[in-house]
């Protein structure tokens, strides 16, 4: 069992690439603790920034440092970072186009029973809907490095959401195959299409064996780039299958399922159901508690995958 | 500096024919401005065509973005680009020349036009400037109105913080607001006790619509040493012309054909006396 988070792993890359290149700045909004970020404000105290409970603050530090040639990452909670900050996200980083990397720590429902105050399931719907600002869920701690060391080769804005707890990895160490937004197809499939970002991709690859043993055969997808999406690998896929499931942990409004459907039902028409977080507070408990209560572990996902094939998804 | 005072004028009939012939701008903070950014830009700042990909150039940040035609004037006269493409094309379909500043022209750093984002960006600017020893300052100007946002304190907090004395933030105080007074609308008289509480080198401008009192301000603000400085100049909104000055309602209105005839009168006179 994995017992690494990915903000661990995220911290480590910027602590070797850091010795590097002194233009590589982390900002925090007294958050470094959270972000797994102490080691490296520790080792590089000239290249960390502490900007104090000031998230709009944060952002706009982090705009000015990049525009100054700086190459920012900008960690706080996603909660925060999304909301609170919003309109410096979406004017000082992707409007003026600065080299600001967003990282959303606890995201989604992370803080379990802290309440909807410290969760964010808006998060990806706001900052897709931003001009110019991409966002990523990684699914694993292998490819929250990956693509931080691919962040670091570019100078195009970014919003990244990562979670809280380790998560059981994806992939295996020394075999990673990541292509910066190009999604990743986990399995093939004929029956169905599973779709799934960030924490939901363990779970939907696990859902995808265990439909195997019910004699459904379901293609996998993980899609950590939203935005820009890859919808050749997506559409590959879906012509294929005999319906789609997304599965995120996100709102059901504006987010992967919204943009998945938009281009299944353009590009290769077929029975699409969106897994995601109701629109309501959502129910106290840990996170594993909360995705189990809705449906968003492995078998309410085979669950789901399965009656929507017998809505008429195929079977 | 007498040059600068016919020149302010000078590029104020500009912005007045540019907003009468484009049917939109924000005339009464254009006024306010100008010699503001006339002394910042003239005189003061080394930022320039030949130096702007520099790193080691001075930076700017119209915080009060709305301001953008004096700005566009400012930057033209600086040679930044042409006057005559501005007049051609502001707030034309597909033209650069927007109504708030726009980073894909040359001369202007960042995007702004939503308020409270200039003083922020501009401590991260401070920020670099310190972290590489550059010797380069950083300037943002300020609207009055715009010192209600909350990130405008967020980022005063941060700038002490880190002791960031080539920071130098001007506030355009006009005392005027789309809808009236600043003191009716959020009341901030205690201005500079606000800001020295907060850490902060402050100077009063008296009259901010003289250069060589701004010009002193911005001189003593070169010398300070281990905090940043804010200049609170006292500007008239509107300025150059009595049917707008110090009124509200000048804030973004476009002036009739016979309103248009009076202002350019006016400031063609008070031009002629400076020559």
């Amino acid at each position: 069992m994995n017992r690494i988070p990915n903000r661990k792993a995220i911290c480590d890359v910027l602590m070797e690439e850091a010795g590097k290149d002194r233009d590589i700045l982390v900002l925090c909004s007294d958050s470094k603790g959270s972000a797994s970020l102490g080691p490296f404000a520790e080792k590089y105290p000239e290249q960390f920034v502490e900007l104090g409970i000031a998230e709009q603050n944060l952002v706009s530090v982090a705009s000015g440092l990049a525009a100054c040639g700086k190459k920012v990452f900008a960690a706080s909670p996603a909660s925060f970072l999304s909301a609170r900050s919003y309109e410096q996200c979406k004017i000082d980083v992707a409007y003026s186009h600065t080299n600001v990397t967003l990282i959303g720590i606890s995201g989604g429902v992370s803080y379990g029973a802290l309440g909807m105050s410290h969760h964010s399931v808006q998060d990806i719907a706001a900052m897709a809907g931003i001009p110019g600002m991409r966002v990523y869920l990684p699914s694993d701690r292998f490819q929250s490095a990956a693509l931080i060391r691919a962040l670091l080769e570019d100078e195009e804005p970014a919003y990244l959401r990562i979670g809280r707890n380790a998560v059981e990895d994806v992939y295996e160490e020394g075999n990673i195959p990541f292509r910066l937004n190009r999604a990743e197809v986990l399995k093939e499939g004929k029956d169905i299409l599973l779709v799934s970002c960030g924490e939901m991709v363990r779970p939907s690859l696990d859902a995808a064996f265990l439909l195997e043993k019910r004699g459904i055969s379901a293609a996998v997808i993980d899609m950590y780039c939203v935005k820009p999406m890859d919808l050749e690998t997506l559409l590959l896929a879906a012509e294929k299958a005999g319906a789609v499931l997304t599965v995120e942990e996100h709102s059901l409004y504006g987010g992967l399922g919204a943009m998945v459907s938009q281009a299944v039902s353009l590009h290769c028409p077929k029975p699409v159901r969106n897994l995601a977080l109701p629109d309501a507070p959502v129910i106290t408990g840990t996170s594993k508690e909360v995705f189990r209560h809705y449906g968003l572990d492995k078998e309410g996902i085979a669950e789901a995958a399965a009656e929507l094939l017998e809505r008429g998804g195929g079977l | 500096m007498e040059k600068l005072e016919a020149l302010a004028y000078d590029l104020r009939i500009k912005v007045a024919e540019l907003i009468a012939k484009s049917g939109c701008g924000h005339i009464g903070g254009d006024m306010s401005v100008m010699e503001i950014l006339v002394d910042l830009y003239m005189r003061h700042m080394n930022i320039s065509p030949e130096n702007q990909a520099d790193r080691s150039r001075d930076r700017f940040v119209l915080s009060k973005g709305h301001c953008v035609e004096a700005y566009y004037a400012v930057l033209a006269e600086r040679g930044f680009f042409s006057w005559e493409t501005v007049m051609e094309t502001y707030s034309r379909l597909g033209s650069p020349f927007i109504g708030h500043p726009n980073n894909k022209l040359p001369g202007i750093e960042m995007n702004s036009g939503s308020l409270g984002h200039g003083l922020p960006v501009c401590v991260g600017m401070a920020l670099a400037g310190k972290l590489d020893g550059e010797t380069y300052r950083v300037y943002t100007v300020m609207g009055d109105g715009e010192l209600a946002e909350g990130s405008v304190w967020e980022a005063a907090m941060a700038a002490s913080h880190y002791h960031l004395d080539n920071l130098c933030a001007v506030v355009d105080r006009n005392g005027l607001q789309i809808s009236g007074s600043t003191e009716a609308v959020m009341g901030q008289e205690d201005l500079a006790e606000r800001f020295r509480s907060f850490g902060w080198h402050v100077i009063c401008v008296e009259d901010g619509n003289e250069i060589r009192q701004l010009d002193a301000a911005f001189q003593e603000a070169d010398e300070v040493k281990g905090k940043p400085s804010l200049v609170i100049a006292r500007t008239v909104k509107g300025k150059g012309a009595s049917l707008m000055e110090n009124r509200a309602e000048w804030h973004h209105k476009v002036p009739n054909q016979e309103e248009y005839e009076q202002i350019i009168r006016e400031l063609q006179e008070r031009r002629a006396k400076l020559a």
